[in-house]
């Protein structure tokens, strides 16, 4: 298969004005991912399913993330005069990036017997604007998998044939996968509590009954 | 009282001599019929309890009943998640009395693995009043089988009169245990007062 740059490439060709970034993963995986801008998205995964050296006709997986606001520290060296020597310093620049919901596809080729190429897609904010496109009519497999992101992230995909919570019930408010989710406080009874647990478990302390 | 050796002599001519009340127990603690439903893999050592191998049958308890008007016992076998709890206490309700449970597994007595989770509900005694409860992961045939011959001994010590008899014959207990509603952030209530209080934990650091 084409490396991702050669795909990145062949996409800008494809899908005109198609903005995509590749993520890059310093992990020993050293899997790397495409991101796709929301309004690109349908297009792109049309072409990625249907162009006959591509073919990725299989979304084996799609899954979410949720990043909160966060400062991000960057590492510059930057040349100083310092008691009119010039030298090298490293400076710490932090940058803060609004907090957004990502969602992933992990996409194979069955026919071509290729894979997988990774793509994603990142919302505005983790507020209001939560809404991306549902792939669910390009790969009919993503529908369960985008309800289940829609329920656990709050993420809305415009264009899923039947958004619906899938595994907490109507009328749940909260989604649980969410890093700032608070869980209901149900810490009465912790007979091996350690850790966080055990913090949450003190607050309940005294109330207990003799069995 | 009738005097034990002479009970035992009118046994060997095949005369027997008891109370009304052991009896009455000796029959319903060897026609216990479960009710046949299972929750997660726990319910896989429950069917291989009612297999050949371990045979529960010899207990009486081989008939797993599909309805609950015809069941006498719940064997709550895996992960109560919070979707699913109502319906297994709506479930309880509509067995008639006498009517027991068994809370078979880590899941079913404490939320076991599952239970810092945001959906699974930490033991279904929260809500319904439980008999037996087996720990285990899931727990083997065996510990199911024990659970199983301690609820026939439970029922066997049961008296028909007094205090202490048995809910079913007391007319002022309840049969029925109300059923949770789906809230906004967790079950409302999170748990029955009338049925679970939180024990106390002892903690040794």
């Amino acid at each position: 298969m084409e490396t991702l740059e050669q795909l990145k490439s062949r996409l800008e060709a494809a899908v005109p004005g198609a903005r995509l970034e590749i993520i890059p993963n310093e992990s020993p995986s050293g899997q790397r991912s495409l991101l796709v801008d929301a309004n690109d998205a349908v297009a792109i995964a049309k072409f990625l399913r249907d162009a006959p050296q591509l073919r990725f006709d299989y979304a084996s997986n799609v899954t979410g993330v949720d990043w909160l606001d966060a400062v991000l520290k960057e590492k510059l060296k930057v040349k100083k005069v310092v008691d009119g020597v010039e030298k090298e310093i490293e400076e710490t620049i932090e940058k803060k990036r609004a907090g957004y919901l990502e969602v992933v596809y992990h996409l194979y080729s069955m026919e071509l017997k290729h894979g997988p190429v990774i793509i994603r897609m990142r919302t505005e904010n983790r507020g209001e604007k939560v809404h991306l496109p549902s792939l669910t009519p390009i790969w009919r497999g993503c529908e369960f998998q985008e309800r289940e992101i829609f329920d656990l992230y709050g993420v809305i995909f415009d264009g899923h044939p039947d958004l619906r919570r899938i595994l907490m019930w109507e009328g749940f408010q909260d989604h649980p996968m969410r890093k700032d989710y608070v869980e209901p406080d149900d810490y009465e009874y912790e007979p091996t509590a350690h850790d966080d647990v055990l913090e949450k478990a003190k607050k309940h302390e005294g109330q207990g009954t003799v069995a | 009282m009738i005097d034990e050796g002479l009970r035992t002599e009118l046994s060997k001519q095949g005369i027997f001599a008891l109370k009304l009340e052991e009896l009455y127990n000796w029959g319903r603690k060897n026609s216990v019929w479960p009710l046949q439903f299972g929750l997660a893999c726990c319910a896989i050592e429950m069917i291989a309890t009612s297999m050949a191998r371990y045979d529960l049958a010899r207990f009486g308890a081989e008939v797993f009943r599909p309805s609950p008007r015809q069941a006498d016992l719940m064997i709550v076998a895996g992960t109560v998640t919070k979707k699913m709890a109502p319906q297994v206490i709506r479930l309880y309700n509509q067995m008639p009395e006498p009517k027991y449970v068994i809370a078979m597994g880590a899941c079913a007595i404490s939320g076991g693995p599952f239970k810092q989770g945001y959906n699974v509900l930490k033991g279904i005694d929260r809500y319904i009043p439980v008999d037996v409860h087996i720990p285990g992961c899931p727990p083997r045939p065996e510990a199911l089988l024990h659970a199983f011959m301690t609820l026939q001994k439970k029922i066997e010590d049961q008296s028909l009169t007094g205090a202490q008899r048995p809910r079913h014959l007391d007319a002022n207990a309840p049969s029925e245990f109300p059923i949770p509603r789906f809230g906004a952030h967790d079950l409302e209530p999170p748990n029955n007062p009338d049925v679970w209080h939180p024990p106390v934990a002892v903690r040794t650091d």
